[in-house]
């Protein structure tokens, strides 16, 4: 072999660039999100009116297109108030509704968000609910 | 293994039809949401076209102009910037008389006139230069009032509807508006901008869909006139033909829904 030396040493360098992030997370995986509904704005509902908007596992995976539909329908339809499935009516807002009761960005939102290392916008201009415990 | 035409055409032809209806399947599972869902709050104000009308005669101290900006400001988040006059965010504002009808200053105008400060904010134009500009449609004439609106969601800070505004009614978010806005006195119902947007008065669209009036109007005492100026029985309707009105800069063809009367 033509330069061993030399391939070897980049082989090694390659394996351990490539091994690093294993290595330093000890080797364990990242603790799986676990997002808290269990805000006392939540608690104070009556058992059976603590469900959100939609059923929980069509807000799991789509609640951003849901957002986004209220942002547009809101903003520039100038429609505020969304019919449910289930026929309740809500007004539809982030800060003034789906925050009145997920008043726990951190364990909430951010929960998910950061394990998928997602970013949205939301809170640049968005104020977020004041969190008691940090 | 060979495969005939009659063979190769059968199985195209079924996963075809597999592929289309899955996708069809999963589509019907994710767009639940159906456009129908939505309507306008019951408890809105509606008009055809919103109109203001500013009595410059019931404006006779700082004070009386202080609250209504304040008012506005305080509702909706707006930065106190000082340090910068370019970087200075104002919805609504005084304005001095040379400044807000240019070509209009006459020599021999009444003192009183030249020096009284004019309050001065968007003019929701009927025929906005700014929207005509815009390359993403984040600020559009809503359809059901005429409100000249801002999507800041959309707003992508190239300042286009700034140059083509003639009554410079809009501001720049040069830097990050937060940390100039006074926690204490914050509206925690409204959101604020970010830095690299362009922001201006949206004639509180989320008070009227609530049932209110601008917060400019009710902070007046009756200085600030609001109404629906295509109801011939409005309260501006009223006013206007009762007294002479001007607006700012009509020879522009923008049609503003701003009017000032003395």
């Amino acid at each position: 072999m033509y330069n061993a030396g030399k391939i070897i040493i980049g082989l090694l360098i390659f394996v351990g660039l490539v091994a690093f992030p294993f290595v330093y997370s000890g080797g364990k995986a990242t603790a799986k999100p676990d997002p808290k509904v269990d805000t006392p704005e939540i608690l104070k509902l009556a058992e059976n009116e603590r469900k959100c908007v939609e059923p929980k596992a069509y807000m799991k995976g789509e609640h951003m297109v849901l957002l986004n539909d209220w942002r547009d329908w809101v903003v520039r339809d100038d429609n505020t108030i969304y019919t449910a499935t289930d026929g309740k009516k809500y007004t539809m807002s982030l800060q003034n509704t789906c925050m009145k009761c997920h008043s726990n960005k951190k364990k909430f939102c951010d929960e998910c968000h950061n394990y998928t290392a997602v970013k949205p916008y939301c809170w640049d201009c968005h104020i977020v609910p004041k969190e008691k415990e940090t | 293994m060979s495969i005939n035409r009659r063979e190769f055409l059968k199985i195209a032809g079924v996963s075809t039809i597999l592929g289309i209806g899955g996708v069809s399947a999963v589509n019907s599972l994710r767009n639940r949401v159906e456009a129908s869902q939505i309507s306008p709050s019951p408890e809105a104000l509606v008009a055809k076209r919103w109109a203001m009308v500013v009595d410059m005669s019931k404006f006779k101290s700082e004070e009386d102009y202080q609250r209504c900006i304040d008012a506005c400001h305080r509702v909706h988040n707006v930065p106190h910037i000082t340090d910068n006059p370019k970087h200075e965010i104002k919805w609504l504002w005084k304005e001095t008389y040379e400044h807000a009808f240019p070509g209009n200053e006459d020599e021999y105008l009444s003192e009183e006139i030249k020096h009284l400060p004019f309050l001065v904010l968007c003019n929701h134009c009927d025929n906005p230069s700014c929207v005509r500009v815009c390359p993403t449609k984040a600020t559009f004439k809503r359809k059901s009032d005429g409100i000249v609106m801002m999507d800041m969601h959309r707003c992508i800070g190239c300042r286009f509807c700034m140059a083509a505004c003639p009554y410079g009614a809009r501001s720049f978010n040069y830097k990050d508006p937060r940390p100039f806005i006074n926690e204490a006195k914050e509206n925690l119902e409204f959101p604020t901008r970010t830095k690299g947007v362009v922001e201006k008065c949206t004639l509180c669209y989320e008070r009227l869909a609530k049932g209110l009036k601008p917060a400019c109007v009710e902070a007046s005492n009756g200085a600030l006139i609001f109404g629906d100026i295509e109801d011939p029985n409005s309260e501006v309707r009223k006013v206007l033909g009762a007294r002479y009105s001007f607006r700012r800069r009509p020879e522009l063809g923008t049609r503003p829904s701003v009017y000032y009367i003395f």
